[in-house]
């Protein structure tokens, strides 16, 4: 009985959250029923539909870890955005530059060059906490403005595609990437690629580092009492800077995928951050708290997250309800989700009190 | 960390996966064709067509325009705006010829790599994309971009006639792009005439609010007439109003925004190649043609402002701007 | 290419970066008063984007500039009540509830735009005062005293804000259950009562920054805010959690952009810079901590839900 109290809570915070976007939806003349079957149909109604998820969950997936493994040293990172993007140029300058390499050897030096271009662009704040005081949350915020200009004057500048100077159409994007650089589709028939294990993978080398490795050990050492950590002979200021640097690593692996699993395998820009990164370098960061701040946890939180903003997309088309509402049913969802904790524990010990009633 | 969040979520999708099932095993097939049914297209010809566009349909901008040439058409398409993420564009075009759609219009530049990619899966489906200067080679993808320097030339001829002070502000969102034709047609168009021209990109397409502190730094510095692109320019267009300073529109018609101040506005008509395009789609050209939005052929229109006054010889001159465009003997700097 | 360094220059740029500051200022302002109590608000920028809309709307239909800013107010005061809610009663995480509030206040301006308005139309402006004799100063009054009401306020709010967290029992009390909230309560303090108010008294200052931002332009357009309001957290961090160090960071954050935009009109940043130089609030901000950094600790209880 129990139990069952407890599981239903967070369904009826759910359904209260989707009754909200029901009554949006009818106040727009829209059928709730129809919304809610084309935003499920549309995040794991097929095999295509379900890749398109896995696509959407991977950036979420490794930002998610990243943010853990920061959370775990004690620092915050919502510097995933930039981080995303610096990873993106890295790896596309690296690409622009070599177009004779074999795929075997390509991918592997594309990912790393984004995991080294978000290395050190996450780094920077890390450096910035552990040796000039300077607030993590200030720098990152700060720094994802800068990497968005830096990204627009790139890709309009320097990195541009030259047709589109000679055609005089300046479309901020780069040339198409070899296809050697393409990250290989793993299921024929889906666009599901090679991102998608990857990002599992880097989740769980994520716990392994942080579980597993003397450096992982003296991160948590560091995240659960610096002064301890300092008695104890770790460097807590290097640490503090490999935490947001690997974090930062993680997200421009992100980038490097963004890129090289797309559909049109080069970068282009709206001029915004979220124009490239589907805003990503945040919902990564909801996807990290909802798992719990774990690692492997991030992996499912972050595909039933994917799926949530994929079947939002189908949700558009199918019904022509315009886009916003399903960003503000996310919203909604999130908040009543996230509440619904504390009405468990409440009904628990209600429930516990009136058994323990009833036994005497 | 004892109750994971997560394990509530599970319970929750868990709880979607049951509703689908309930439904009957249905899946997108069936929430599609509820949608499809009810926007049937009423079109003058037979095809149905889908739009896809990253900013809003009522954006007085972009897509905006384009959703107004095809009512110019009588043609109702499916939308799907506010894409401005390209993947999920993408999905939106891929949707729409899954489903059957006979011509879907990618309405943004952005989404020519996704298209490369989508267009040769469905060969029958022509796919309609710009702004473009080439369908990359595809058969079943028509092209299509405006000549935005014409109108800016054109805008900035008018403007070296109205200003004072013979200094004028140009704003803009990043150098790329639509913009960049737009402005420097525009500033070419001006100091042939005589005005001196400051063109500032802000570096943001959304920022309002450093669009309009753009347009004031202009009028701090002595320009009286003002010009700008992107979306933001609203916010410059409120400070012009503030500060009585006539202002000239692109994309649109902007009148509404001050129907006091609004010179003129360089209008695309996009209905006049999508007409033709639909028309070579039922004779069975399925694409690979690029179409180019001109003065010449009607595609870019400078509507003017009746509330605002212009004397005849401003308006003689800017008639000559046009011939000159289209006869080659201007040269809009483009 | 003219000279930036000349007064007229000088004093436009200075009235321009008061303009763009003060939005930051008030979300800001706000958002220290929660973050003293122990309450991250990641949510300031749907709040704004609320507000905005909602006072635009009310400027719409109803013409009036007193209304509009009065339902910006509202507006954040209904947020602030939700937000209190959701963190004191419910205890739920703050970071992700913030942002699910991000999310809502983005999409539900944005639907209620298209629904109710569709294409932005301009309403009237909030009008430039000159405070009586001190606008006369030459060029001091036409950069300092020539500014709407609420950016007025929102500088006066500085001294007020500060001497109400310092010197009063309710400034006290923020502070205690913000550094430790289990003594706090153990004097008897009401950690959650505390906490509320501290949330609706930030929140206030958000709706009233989105409807000073609204009604400073004078059309509403989704996404008004462009990342605002995020901006706004960080300069809590600029200064410290203290209201002075907020109107530092909000006035360095804006006189910097607005630097920049006067020397691109003056054609002094080359065309080909432009998205460099956009770059320069950010960098500027992040090397102005540098010099400056104090060891500022965060209230000790930031984020930590409280029960007994």
């Amino acid at each position: 009985m129990k139990r069952l109290v407890g599981a239903s809570i967070p369904l009826m915070a759910a359904f209260v959250a989707f009754l909200f976007g029901a009554i949006m939806l009818l106040a727009i003349g829209a059928n709730p029923w129809e919304g809610l079957q084309a935003l499920v149909s549309g995040a794991f109604g097929s095999g295509d539909r379900i890749a398109a998820t896995a696509i959407k969950a991977t950036p979420l997936i490794l930002v998610g870890a990243g943010i853990t493994i920061a959370f775990r040293a004690s620092v915050v990172n919502i510097g995933g955005e930039g981080q995303i993007i610096a990873g993106a140029l890295a790896s596309t300058a690296v690409g622009l530059s070599f177009d004779t390499l074999p795929a075997l050897l390509f991918v592997p030096l594309l990912l790393l060059s984004g995991v080294i271009g978000g290395a050190i662009v996450g780094a920077i704040p890390g450096a910035l906490k552990a040796y000039a005081s300077v607030n993590e949350i200030l720098s990152t915020i700060m720094l994802n403005i800068v990497m968005v200009q830096l990204m627009n004057y790139l890709l309009r500048g320097p990195l541009i595609d030259p047709l589109e100077v000679e055609a005089g159409t300046r479309i901020p994007q780069t040339e198409r990437l070899p296809d050697a650089a393409a990250l290989p589709v793993i299921i024929p028939g889906t666009r599901m690629h090679l991102g998608f294990p990857i990002a599992v993978l880097a989740a769980i080398g994520a716990y392994y580092l942080l579980w597993r490795t003397p450096l992982g050990f003296r991160l948590r050492a560091v995240g659960h009492s610096p002064n301890a950590a300092r008695a104890a002979g770790i460097d807590v200021k290097r640490n503090i800077t490999y935490a947001l640097g690997i974090s930062g690593s993680l997200g421009g692996l992100a980038g490097a995928i963004l890129v090289y699993g797309s559909e049109g395998q080069r970068m282009v820009t709206d001029g915004s951050a979220a124009g490239f990164t589907g805003s990503a370098g945040f919902n990564g960061i909801v996807a990290a708290l909802f798992g719990g701040l774990h690692p492997l946890w991030t992996i499912p939180s972050s595909f039933l997250f994917g799926g949530l903003l994929t079947g939002a997309t189908n949700m558009q088309r199918a019904l022509q309800v315009p886009a916003p509402i399903a960003v503000a049913i996310n919203g909604i969802v999130v908040v009543f989700v996230v509440s619904s904790g504390k009405v468990r524990t409440r009904l628990d010990r209600f429930m516990d009190a009136r058994s323990e009633l009833n036994e005497s | 960390m004892s109750t994971f969040p997560l394990r509530r979520l599970l319970a929750l999708l868990f709880s979607f996966g049951l509703l689908a099932a309930a439904c009957g095993g249905s899946d997108a097939t069936d929430a599609s064709d509820g949608g499809s049914d009810d926007d049937a297209p009423a079109a003058s010809s037979d095809l149905s067509v889908a739009v896809v566009a990253p900013s809003a349909s009522d954006d007085l901008a972009f897509t905006q325009s384009m959703i107004d040439s095809l009512d110019a058409l009588g043609i109702t398409p499916q939308v799907t705006d506010g894409t401005f993420v390209v993947e999920d564009a993408a999905a939106a075009i891929r949707g729409y010829a899954e489903e059957g759609v006979d011509v879907v219009i990618a309405h943004g530049t952005q989404y020519g790599g996704s298209l490369a990619e989508i267009a040769p899966d469905f060969p029958e489906t022509t796919f309609i994309w710009g702004t473009a200067a080439d369908t990359q080679g595809l058969a079943n993808v028509f092209a299509y971009y405006p000549a935005a320097d014409q109108g800016g030339y054109v805008n900035g001829v008018i403007a070296a006639a109205v200003t004072e002070s013979g200094s004028i502000g140009v704003v803009g969102p990043v150098e790329a792009g639509d913009a960049v034709a737009y402005v420097n047609g525009f500033v070419a168009g001006a100091e042939a005439n005589g005005a001196s021209t400051s063109v500032v990109y802000t570096g943001s397409f959304s920022d309002v609010q450093l669009m309009a502190e753009a347009a004031q730094a202009h009028i701090d510095q002595g320009a009286d007439v003002l010009t700008g692109t992107s979306q933001a320019v609203v916010g410059a267009v409120g400070v012009a109003s503030e500060t009585d300073v006539a202002w000239f529109g692109t994309q649109s018609n902007q009148t509404s925004l001050d129907p006091n101040l609004v010179v003129a506005s360089q209008v695309y008509h996009w209905e006049v190649v999508i007409q033709e395009m639909l028309d070579l789609r039922e004779a069975g050209t399925l694409g690979g043609e690029v179409f180019e939005l001109n003065l010449e052929n009607g595609g870019l229109e400078i509507e003017y402002n009746d509330g605002f006054e212009l004397s005849d010889d401003v308006i003689a001159s800017a008639d000559a701007a046009i011939a000159g465009i289209i006869d080659g003997s201007i040269d809009t700097g483009a | 290419m003219r000279d930036f360094f000349t007064l007229s220059v000088i004093v436009a740029t200075v009235a321009s970066g008061i303009r763009l500051a003060t939005p930051y200022l008030l979300a800001g302002l706000g958002e220290t008063v929660g973050q003293k109590s122990g309450v991250l608000n990641l949510g300031v920028d749907g709040v704004m984007q609320l507000s905005a809309f909602f006072a635009y709307w009310t400027m719409l239909e109803r013409g009036s500039l007193i209304l509009a800013t009065l339902v910006g107010i509202g507006v954040g005061l209904v947020m602030g009540a939700i937000y209190a809610f959701v963190t004191v009663v419910l205890q739920a995480q703050q970071g992700i509830s913030g942002i699910g509030i991000f999310l809502f206040g983005l999409g539900f301006s944005d639907l209620m735009f298209r629904r109710q308005v569709g294409s932005p139309r301009p309403v009237p402006q909030l009008p430039e005062y000159g405070i009586p004799f001190l606008a006369d100063i030459p060029n001091v009054g036409d950069a300092l005293f020539q500014h709407n009401l609420l950016t007025y306020f929102a500088f006066a709010a500085v001294p007020v804000l500060a001497l109400m967290l310092r010197s009063t029992t309710f400034g006290m009390n923020v502070r205690a259950v913000g550094e430790n909230p289990q003594a706090a309560d153990s004097l008897g303090v009401s950690v959650g009562w505390t906490r509320a108010f501290a949330i609706l008294i930030g929140n206030t200052f958000a709706g009233l920054a989105g409807a000073a931002l609204v009604l400073e332009l004078g059309i509403f357009q989704p996404n008004l805010t462009a990342g605002l309001g995020f901006i706004a957290v960080a300069l809590v961090y600029f200064g410290a959690w203290r209201p002075v160090g907020i109107m530092s960071g909000a006035l360095l954050y804006g006189l910097v952009a607005a630097s920049v935009l006067q020397m691109k009109a003056l054609q002094i940043i080359p065309r080909s810079a432009s998205d460099i130089a956009a770059m320069a609030p950010a960098i500027l901000t992040i090397l102005a901590l540098i010099v400056l950094a104090g060891r500022v600790s965060a209230p000790a209880a930031l984020t930590r839900p409280f029960s007994r």
